[in-house]
């Protein structure tokens, strides 16, 4: 099992999800340079969470030209599990792996802070280590995190239960209070029709060691391990 | 008699006919335009410190852990690992282009840190602005805020602490200090020289442009108003540059070919090459026509002072040239090689075939040492006579701490911090607002706790008792998380040297840094002065900002500062003196700026950071944090209001002796801190207390929903815990209009 870490030039969550995958989780992980043409033998590619190439036009909007993204698109079409993470999710929307874009905060400005999110569907390479409901706390660090998708989208999204983390208080309540940038339908993650990619606006890298609060986020990565271990052993 | 073309444009740049004098001495002839734009910068107040180097002598330069003292950036030495840091100022520029003067100023710190070849993993920001129901004042507050937020998250530094302050004396002249941390392993720190014949010169990172000619040397050299037509540009930053450019040269600096290294910050290719000869003792030639420029036609004297951000300077060894600038071509950077090092200690410029400078590097760099005369002001006996004695002592204590915790000044930073991305690089173990901000180390059992402390306030009263204040409380900030105080960086603002009382200022607070700093043997390893911070109204306070890292043995151990746990002892370690001079309460409240500041006994301090290492190491108290600001009241408030677990308390407060109300609730004594104990070690923590001299007051318990306070069964204050949180989320953007989130 390989994961590999792409690094645009202004990632900067790059060291910290190689970190968590390597020395927390143990898993072989290597880094992917964004010029890559070729992904190699890897088994889910991380698009960490930064600023690539500036973000200065609109974020990800740059991003989604690189070499290394037409060959995460190959890698996904052929059922590759990708994560992005906050970045990474802009640069999924912007790449049109996943539906919708992530527009600017509601208030317009850079919100970190821990969130509480509601695990709204275990069945997936990517949460099966969560409980259906479960609410959970990972940080969020952005300021373009607000997102939106067409009625007809967000309808079809929901209706295929691609909503993995919804925005939620304590308990697991939703609505404007707890909702930190005004996205929509309190989406925080969703999946691709294929339930292969993955975008997420929360950092789970930032949750994933006692010593720093929360070990929540580290499931999401154990559930990926998990899950590609049991495709070897063809359980699944 | 006719001055020259050279001697005029020497005045214009801001050299004095003393100084001209002396570069034709050093020169033994007449100087160019662009040896005169050299000097200009290179002896500044910014770039040469020519009224305060002489004092730094007085700073301790060893203390507990080992120092490394006297490149760009100092730091110190622990388990093999050195952490590098260093504060400086970006007063003028953010005071004049609030968003990239900040975001510049940020940039700046960062490359002194990874250009000693560190990763720079924490910033701190100490921040001073006028009053916010001043218009401008607001815009310059939002601006930088802005400015920090667009430079620090897009570079991947957290921002993890600091300080926000305001007061009618920074109206017209803010203070931006910033501290950046960064570590290494010991044996891989780099040099900013250049030496050995032949090396090459390499200039790495942005184009150089007109932005920012004389941006931070001549801003910060002259007061606002002292000829506004000498107003240079602000230079602009480019934080995703810098991105590339950290990992660009800690990359190049782990292929082991790079001889030394310099940031090109204030005065640019000017300093960083003078003072990369002056200190490998080498010469230095420089090809200006090999630059890379962003315009056409740049004159080699804008070449030589632009101020351009995001540019390094690199002496390689011969030969490796290409591959140390394969690594900045993978990034995207520009590098070429733009001259070399040569025999001797000269330090020569050539454009379009000419030699347009040539200055010996040493002179260069050892600008001339001024020490005006100093007075100390005649009304500061006056304003320290304690008036605020006849002041009646007792009021509706409820609406007061309401009005306290709702100000400005002590009401929560969430709304400010939460637009920083503090939590980047995965090692910030004790976040902004929980208490002073510790960070692991990865890979070992210890972390760092790291702090900035002033109160411009005290060093107006009393200079030498203030900065003293700054370092204590600094320290005591460290050790109530758990961290030994190792080391101390400084940014010491003041107004213009040449006026006497200023100066007066400023030598008796760096007397006061000094003698505190010795006394808890802590090496002072860099820092900044900034000069001229005056308006048209006077001069700022004097604010001698202390920045201070400390070492933490076990970071698992590390103590915030809420009450988090219900049924716990409330003790008050220290004694509480009938001292108010100087408080918050005075200034809020009574708008009263008299003292005297609280008294400072260094001893007692020293035995106090011993007895809360302990008490912190040993796993004895639940939550630990320093009273200062707003005295034992807001040290409990905000202990009480812990973002993730808000608690009540109630207080009997009898047994800290019969103190007038006002001194008793929102004196700042000075040597005490906060505890909350669980009551099955609340014998081992008496004990400690005892051993180390420290005298403990029960003053009460934790739980409930509200914070009451009595003595002998009066009640002095009753407050929903509900009510003050609002009242404290809310105060700063109430009065600054950031919107600090969800209404609680």
């Amino acid at each position: 099992m390989k994961f590999a870490v792409v690094v645009f030039p202004g990632s900067n969550c790059d060291h910290d999800c190689y970190h968590v995958l390597s020395e927390v989780l143990g898993v072989d992980t290597v880094y992917l340079w964004h010029k890559e043409q070729d992904v190699g033998e890897i088994d889910c590619i991380i698009l960490p969470g930064g600023f690539s190439y500036g973000d200065y036009l609109r974020a990800g909007a740059i991003a989604r030209f690189s070499p290394v993204m037409q060959a995460v698109r190959d890698f996904a079409c052929k059922g590759g599990l990708v994560v992005g993470i906050c970045n990474g999710f802009q640069i999924l929307t912007e790449s049109g792996l996943l539906p919708g874009v992530l527009l600017p905060n509601r208030g317009g400005r850079f919100i970190c802070q821990d969130v509480y999110l509601r695990v709204e569907n275990t069945d997936t390479p990517f949460t099966s280590l969560f409980s259906p409901g479960e609410v959970v706390k990972i940080p969020i660090a952005h300021q373009q995190g607000n997102y939106y998708a067409s009625s007809g989208a967000m309808e079809k999204i929901n209706n295929e239960n691609r909503v993995l983390f919804r925005y939620c208080g304590p308990e697991g309540e939703t609505g404007v209070r707890t909702n930190p940038n005004g996205s929509m339908d309190d989406v925080a993650g969703i999946i691709s029709e294929k339930r292969n990619v993955l975008g997420l606006m929360p950092h789970p890298e930032r949750a994933s060691e006692g010593m720093l609060g929360s070990v929540d986020g580290k499931r999401v990565f154990q559930s990926v391990a998990k899950w590609l271990e049991e495709q070897k052993h063809g359980n699944k | 008699m006719e001055i020259s073309r050279n001697e005029k444009a020497a005045k214009e740049l801001g050299l004095s006919d003393e100084e001209y004098r002396k570069i034709l001495k050093i020169m033994g002839r007449e100087p160019t335009l662009t040896e005169i734009a050299m000097f200009s910068v290179e002896w500044s107040e910014h770039c040469g410190y020519p009224h305060s180097r002489t004092w730094f002598e007085l700073f301790p330069r060893e203390g507990k852990l080992s120092a490394l003292v006297g490149e760009d950036a100092g730091g110190i030495i622990h388990d093999g690992v050195a952490v590098v840091f260093k504060m400086e100022s970006h007063n003028h520029p953010s005071q004049v282009e609030p968003l990239q003067g900040a975001a510049t100023g940020i940039g700046g710190i960062i490359r002194d840190i990874f250009g000693a070849g560190a990763r720079p993993i924490a910033l701190l920001d100490s921040l001073r602005f006028g009053p916010l129901d001043d218009v401008h004042s607001r815009h310059v507050f939002e601006g930088v805020v802005d400015g920090i937020a667009f430079y620090g998250n897009c570079v991947g530094v957290p921002t993890v602490g600091g300080e926000l302050y305001f007061h009618p004396s920074f109206r017209g002249n803010c203070l931006v200090n910033v501290m950046c941390v960064g570590i290494a392993p010991r044996d891989r720190l780099a040099r900013a020289w250049a030496k050995g014949r032949g090396n090459l010169i390499i200039y790495a990172g942005n184009r150089t442009g007109r932005d920012g000619i004389g941006g931070c040397s001549i801003l910060a050299s002259q007061e606002f108003g002292e000829g506004d037509e000498k107003r240079p540009s602000v230079q602009v930053g480019d934080p995703f540059t810098e991105k590339c450019l950290i990992e660009a040269t800690l990359e190049a600096l782990d292929s082991g070919k790079v001889v030394g290294i310099k940031d090109m910050g204030a005065a640019g290719l000017t300093c960083s090459s003078s003072e990369m000869a002056a200190e490998g003792k080498s010469g230095m030639l420089l090809d200006l026509d090999r630059i890379p420029l962003r315009e056409s036609g740049m004159e080699p004297w804008e070449s030589m002072m632009s101020e351009s951000q995001e540019r390094m300077l690199l002496c390689v060894e011969n030969g490796t040239e290409a591959e140390v600038m394969a690594i900045f071509h993978k990034w995207g950077l520009e590098a070429v090689v733009v001259g070399e090092v040569e025999d001797g200690d000269t330090l020569t410029v050539s454009y379009r075939g000419d030699i347009v400078a040539q200055i010996p590097a040493r002179e260069l760099t050892s600008p001339p040492v001024y020490t005006p005369p100093r007075r100390k002001p005649a009304f500061l006996e006056e304003k320290n006579n304690g008036s605020w004695r006849d002041l009646p002592g007792s009021f509706d204590w409820n609406e007061v701490i309401l009005r306290l915790t709702g100000s400005s000044n002590l009401s929560s930073r969430r709304p400010v911090y939460r637009q920083y991305d503090h939590m980047v690089g995965i090692n910030t173990k004790i976040l902004p607002g929980r208490g002073t901000p510790v960070l692991r180390v990865k890979g070992k059992e210890w972390g760092i706790a790291l702090t900035t402390d002033c109160n411009p306030v005290y060093c107006s009263l009393d200079p030498r008792l203030g900065a003293a204040h700054a370092v204590a409380e600094a320290a005591r900030n460290l050790a109530s998380s758990g961290a030994r105080p190792a080391g101390v960086t400084d940014c010491l603002n003041f107004g213009n040297p040449r006026k006497d009382d200023r100066y007066w200022y400023f030598v008796e607070a760096v007397h006061g840094l000094s003698d505190a700093c010795r006394a808890l043997e802590l090496p002072v390893v860099s820092g900044n002065v900034s000069f001229y911070n005056e308006n048209p109204g006077g001069s700022v306070h004097p604010t001698p900002t202390v920045g201070m890292v400390g070492i933490i043995d076990r970071v698992e151990n590390a103590v915030a500062a809420g009450f988090m746990q219900e049924d716990c002892k409330v003790i008050i370690a220290g004694d509480t003196r009938e001292e108010l001079g100087g408080s918050e309460y005075l200034c809020l409240v009574h708008d009263m700026e008299v003292g005297p500041p609280p008294s400072l006994d260094l001893q007692r301090e020293k035995d106090l950071q011993e007895f809360l290492l302990e008490v912190t190491g040993r796993g004895l108290v639940v939550s630990a944090s320093d009273l200062a600001e707003g005295g034992l009241v807001m040290g409990v408030v905000e202990a009480c209001l812990c973002p993730e677990f808000p608690l009540g308390a109630e207080l009997s407060l009898e047994v800290l002796g019969s103190l007038r109300e006002d001194a008793l609730l929102f004196g700042e004594s000075a040597g005490r801190a906060l505890l909350s104990v669980e009551p099955s070690y609340v014998q081992e923590v008496e004990e400690t207390a005892q051993r180390h001299e420290i005298p403990l007051y029960m003053v009460g318990v934790t739980g409930g929903d509200r914070l009451i306070a009595k003595r002998n069964s009066m009640t002095l204050f009753d407050l929903s815990i509900k009510e003050l949180r609002i009242i404290w989320e809310e105060g700063l953007f109430q009065s600054s209009g950031i919107p600090g989130g969800e209404r609680l």
